[in-house]
Order: C-alpha cells, then sequence, then structure tokens
C-alpha cells in the first residue's frame, strides 16, 4: 500500500519550558526535538502494515523550516522510503492553513492511507488530520487506538469517554493516530546509513490565510506549595481531619 | 447582537454533561454580543426532541432538533455536514461544540466544510471586538496560549469541565431540522457501540476522583481503589497511562495529556509518579492528594497533602477512615 504519514518537529515536552522575550513562544534555547509521540505511533504503524502486507511505500511528510528535515531523516531510519518537506519559514498556528497545504501536497499523491497523529503534542490541537481529510473528501477514523486493514477496507476502533466505537470505513481514507498503536521503533544503524541517501525532496508550502493567530503565551499559575502531612497510615487521621476542615471536602 | 450555535452532543438518547456546558458557554458569549439568540443542535433518533427542554433550562432560545433513525449512533458525516449547512444558512458569528472525543471528532470537519479556521480544546472564549479571543492549554498543559480568531463564524471547542454549566431558563423553541446529507450514504460507519462503565459514575462528572497508578503493582490491587471511591460514595476510578497500558484498567479511564481531562473536587493519586503528562489532565482539581512511597515523587510538588508510604498499606486505613467520617456527616 502506499502510505502517507504526516510528521511535525516538536520539542521535548520533559523540558521546564520558558516564555521567550516575545511573549509569544517558547524559549527554544536548550529545548531537544524529535517528531510528535503520536506521529511516530503513525510512522511505525505505517511500516508494519507494509512490512506485513507489503509491497508498498511510505512517504513522510513534514511543514515547516529546514530544521524539519532532521525528524523526515529520522522517520526515513525508521524504515520509510520518501520524504517531503513542505517549506515554510515557520508552522502557522492556524491548524486550517496547515491543512490547506498538506491536502495541496496529498491530493493526487495517490496514497491508500494517510496517517496523522491523533494531535501534535505541542500544539495539542486534534485538527489537522479531519481538515485534511474533508478537504480531500476521504473517510476519516480519527483518534484510533487499534486499526485492522483487510481487501481495501479499515476497521478501527475509537475511545470514547466511557465506551468505545468500532468503525468500518473503504479506503482511501485517513486515520489519525491515539494510545495503543505500536510505540515508534528505534532506528537502527543500518537504518540510518540508508537514510542519507533516500530521496528527501523539498517544495514551497502552500499556506493560505491565517485567521487563528498568537496573541500571548504564558506559564499557568503555580499551585501553592502543598505539605506532607506524614508518613505511613499514621498520617491518615490527620489527612482526613484536614479534608474535612480545611480543604472541606469530606 | 448576533447568535450564536451550540452543538449538543448526546448519546444512546441522552444528553451528556457537555451539551449544557457548550449551550451555556453560547448563552455567555451572545448576551456578551448584546443579547444574540443561543440556538443549540440536538440530533439522534427519532425521540431525541424530547430532551430540547433540558437545554431550555441552560439558555437555549432554539432548540434545532435533528431526527433520522441513521443518527442512533454517531454519525459524524451526517452531523458535520448538517451542521455546516445549518451555521452557514443561520449567520452566526460563533460556532462551540465540546472537546468531547464526538466533538474533536466533529468540529475540524464543520471548520473545513465551512473553510474558516478554529480554536481547540478551550478553557474561556471571550468577545474582544470584533474578534474571539480564547484560551487553549498546550504543551502538554505546561504552557497557557491566547489565541485571536478573527474569521467569522469562530468554531471553537470547549474543553469538558473547564467551564460550568450556568442555569438560565428559556422556553426554547423547537426548530426541525432536515439532515443535510443523506444518513445512510455516510463512508465511515460505526458498527458497534462497546459501552462500559455500566451505572457507576463517570470520571468526567464525579466531584472525587481516586487514581492509581503502578504503584498499586497490579489489576487486583485496584479492588482497594474501588472500596475507596466506594466509600466517598460520589467518587470515580481513574488511572495512569503506565496502568491503562499494562491493562490493569481500561483505556478510557485513562487521565493526562491524551486521557481525559478532569477538574473534580478532590483528586487523590495513589502511587502516581506525576509525570507531566499525567499532571496535565488532572492540575485543575481543587484539591489534590498524593500517596507515594517516593517522598521526592513529582506529584508531591502538584498535591495540597501528601503521605509518604505504602499505598497498599495505607489505603485499607484511609478507606475506613473515610467512612467513619461520611457516616459522621
Ligand atoms: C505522548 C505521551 C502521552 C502520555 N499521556 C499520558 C496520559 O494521558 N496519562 C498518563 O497518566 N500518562 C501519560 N503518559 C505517560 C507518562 O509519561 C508516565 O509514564 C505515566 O503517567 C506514569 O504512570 P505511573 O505514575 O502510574 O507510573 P510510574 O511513573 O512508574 O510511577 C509509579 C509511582 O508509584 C510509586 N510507588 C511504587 N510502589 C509504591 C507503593 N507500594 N506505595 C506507594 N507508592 C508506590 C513510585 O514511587 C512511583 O512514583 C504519556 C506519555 C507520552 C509520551
Ligand atoms: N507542521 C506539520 N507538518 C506535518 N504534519 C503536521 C504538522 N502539524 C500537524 N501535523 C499533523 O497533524 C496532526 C495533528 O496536529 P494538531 O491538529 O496540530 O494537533 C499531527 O499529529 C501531525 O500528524
Amino acid at each position: 500500500m502506499k502510505i502517507a504519514v504526516c510528521i511535525k518537529r516538536v520539542p521535548d515536552m520533559e523540558t521546564r519550558f520558558r516564555i521567550a522575550a516575545s511573549g509569544t513562544a517558547v524559549d527554544e534555547a536548550g529545548l531537544k526535538y524529535d517528531l510528535s509521540d503520536f506521529d511516530g505511533y503513525a510512522v511505525e504503524t505505517a511500516l508494519q502494515l507494509n512490512e506485513k502486507q507489503g509491497p508498498g511505500e511510505t512517504v513522510v511528510i513534514s511543514l515547516g523550516p529546514d530544521v524539519v528535515q532532521e525528524q523526515l531523516r529520522k522517520a526515513l531510519s525508521m524504515g520509510a522510503e520518501r520524504a517531503v518537506q513542505l517549506k515554510a519559514d515557520r508552522v502557522p498556528t492556524d491548524g486550517l492553513s496547515i491543512a490547506r497545504a498538506l491536502a495541496a501536497e496529498l491530493k493526487d499523491g495517490g496514497y491508500d492511507l494517510i496517517f496523522f497523529g491523533r494531535q501534535a503534542v505541542d500544539s495539542a490541537n486534534a485538527t489537522v488530520g479531519p481538515m485534511v481529510a474533508e478537504m480531500l473528501g476521504l473517510p476519516c477514523a480519527t483518534a484510533v487506538s487499534s486499526l485492522d486493514i483487510s481487501s481495501g477496507r479499515g476497521t478501527a476502533r475509537r475511545d470514547l469517554e466511557g465506551a468505545a466505537e468500532i468503525v468500518d470505513f473503504a479506503l482511501p481514507a485517513v486515520v489519525t493516530i491515539d494510545e495503543g498503536m505500536p510505540r515508534a521503533r528505534y532506528p537502527s544503524l543500518k537504518g540510518i546509513m540508508a537514510a542519507k541517501k533516500k530521496p528527501l525532496e523539498v517544495r514551497a508550502a502552500q499556506l493560505g490565510d491565517e485567521s487563528l493567530t498568537l496573541e500571548k503565551m504564558e506559564l499557568p499559575p503555580e499551585r501553592a506549595a502543598g505539605r506532607i502531612v506524614g508518613e505511613g497510615p499514621g498520617a491518615v487521621a490527620e489527612l482526613v481531619r484536614l479534608l474535612h476542615t480545611e480543604a472541606k471536602v469530606l | 447582537m448576533a447568535n450564536t450555535f451550540a452543538f449538543a452532543e448526546s448519546r444512546g438518547g441522552a444528553l451528556r454533561r457537555v451539551a449544557f456546558e457548550t449551550v451555556s458557554a453560547a448563552r455567555a458569549l451572545a448576551d456578551a454580543s448584546g443579547g444574540g439568540e443561543v440556538h443549540a443542535m440536538l440530533a439522534g433518533a427519532p425521540g431525541v426532541a424530547s430532551l430540547a427542554a433540558e437545554l431550555g433550562k441552560y439558555g437555549a432560545d432554539v432548540v434545532l432538533v435533528v431526527e433520522h433513525a441513521g443518527l442512533a449512533n454517531t454519525n459524524v458525516e451526517a452531523l458535520a455536514a448538517t451542521a455546516s449547512a445549518r451555521i452557514k444558512a443561520g449567520g452566526y458569528r460563533a460556532a462551540i461544540f465540546s472537546a468531547s472525543a464526538q466533538g474533536r471528532d466533529l468540529a475540524p470537519r464543520v471548520a473545513a466544510q465551512l473553510g474558516v479556521s478554529m480554536a481547540a480544546d478551550v478553557t474561556s472564549l471571550e468577545l474582544a471586538g470584533d474578534a474571539i479571543v480564547v484560551k487553549h492549554p498546550a504543551y502538554a498543559g505546561k504552557v497557557i496560549a491566547t489565541l485571536k480568531l478573527t474569521g467569522s463564524p469562530a468554531i471553537v471547542t470547549l474543553r469538558p469541565g473547564a467551564r460550568a454549566a450556568v442555569e438560565a431558563a428559556k422556553d426554547a423553541r423547537i426548530e426541525t431540522v432536515q439532515p443535510a446529507v443523506d444518513p445512510a450514504a455516510s463512508k465511515l460507519v460505526v458498527k458497534e457501540m462497546v459501552v462500559g462503565g455500566g451505572a457507576k459514575l463517570d470520571i468526567g462528572d464525579a466531584p472525587v476522583i481516586v487514581s492509581g497508578g503502578r504503584g498499586l503493582k497490579s489489576a487486583e490491587n485496584f479492588k482497594l481503589v474501588e472500596d475507596l471511591a466506594a466509600a466517598f460514595g460520589n467518587a470515580a476510578v481513574g488511572a495512569t497511562r503506565a496502568v491503562t497500558d499494562d491493562g490493569w484498567r481500561p483505556h478510557s479511564d485513562q487521565i493526562g495529556q491524551t486521557g481525559r481531562q478532569v477538574s473534580p473536587e478532590l483528586y487523590v493519586a495513589l502511587g502516581i509518579s506525576g509525570a507531566i503528562q499525567h499532571i496535565a489532565g488532572m492540575r485543575n482539581s481543587r484539591t489534590i492528594v498524593a500517596i507515594n512511597k517516593d517522598k521526592e515523587a513529582p506529584i508531591f510538588k502538584v498535591a495540597d497533602y501528601g503521605i509518604v508510604g505504602d499505598v497498599i498499606e495505607i489505603l485499607p486505613v484511609l478507606t475506613a477512615a473515610v467512612k467513619e467520617a461520611r457516616a459522621k456527616g
């Protein structure tokens, strides 16, 4: 199958973020970057599908400045065959604008499946995937935690609050990948060497206007420091007293 | 003065709490704009119209009822087409969906069909001149972004629980709306609904959440967590990803960045380290209690009260003490 995976470069979330002097971005100094977690699962899912059901091709696409080539190379070293950078000075805040550019690239690609992460871990929007599907007129299963593809059809599980849906659709289709799907493999040394020779095309991103703009970024208010009530079962009585008299939740 | 659209989510013939939240948020926005109307869309199998009056209680002036046998299960394509057509025809200033699993699936499709931008998972929204300004937690909840939507209509999804529903009694008029496309023609079909959790309180509704992590050591030990929840009487059980990954609890119990985002009055974290992705889902709880054997565990940094110790040993004592406190009243 021909599978496209849209991947985003994001900073490591374990960082203690600081806000840049502009007030509209995080300070990039010292940040480490990787593929967004769910995008990594999406690459893995695509590779496994093609390994099991081959022959096929996995194409990875990332929109952004030249630094995104790092993440594209990583996906190539995991096993993707080909990469495309949709070049832009910066990644827009507006998901619709990102979706337009990705849809323009994907439109005539002849893909059987187009994968996205359920959400990018930095923007946390979960909008780009279903928007692209809508623009391409394709069926779209969002936030799937298991996926089965056979004879031109897909079946997926979507977890809801306290329930789940099993959905069925025909290919070509868009799927956004959630928890439950396989974690990204580590590139092997051989994979890293091979990736250097794999094609990485660069094209200008066709971004439209943006009508969602970033005004400000700030750190959330810190919670007031709490206290350790005590150690072991002996501290329970004091905890329950505090929950009753101070926090008034009992 | 502009009218505001709200999508009122239902499942299995019952309104979900988030339906009242979106209607209530739309009411506040309409009032702030000088008193436009709130139009709430309610879709489902025939009979769903009987729920319309409940939406009036939270400030809907008009309930747009879409009844069709093909909407008994979620039919996201039919809902997106119908909502888009109505939003376009209605000239609304804003359309508010929930950032629930269904809303997150639906709203981006509507935005794309209308060709307008949207803001996702917002914790607040307000009018600022011609624009709508929202707050949106990003970077695993470590950063709060203020975003401005200048397009019209502005589409937003509202984080469940971020904004309590407020009653504002209206005698809602009912308007019947036909599906904009044939629900039977959808390319994506829900074949089966798997309903879990039974009659127990949902994590999103519970005033108290007792949540277990890997420190519980086994699926069997979650019995101790359930006992504590039962002692509170108004509690639901949550879990970390470590726990849902190991299959000790269903995925739908997961709290955090990619699980449910909750803000109960009391959150009890049991044997949970406090990874940033977990904290992203519970840091807005009013009171947080943590029990962990490691006094350096990051969970203690967000907890109001902590006990250092073995959770397996402490839980039965805590359950008994909570029972006793509640019996006293
Ligand atoms: C993209 C991404 C998304 C994620 N989303 C989520 C999410 O939504 N929700 C989530 O929870 N996680 C999420 N995670 C995972 C998260 O990073 C952590 O791995 C996870 O929260 C850890 O769970 P835990 O606290 O149960 O386990 P651990 O980190 O293993 O902690 C166990 C804790 O139990 C304590 N302990 C052990 N034995 C005892 C005992 N007998 N008594 C008392 N304490 C004891 C230990 O001291 C330790 O602090 C995500 C990760 C990624 C990469
Ligand atoms: N700049 C980008 N380049 C490629 N894919 C992207 C980009 N931004 C978002 N995506 C894809 O869209 C998904 C959802 O992103 P978001 O809607 O921002 O949460 C991500 O997991 C990626 O698969």
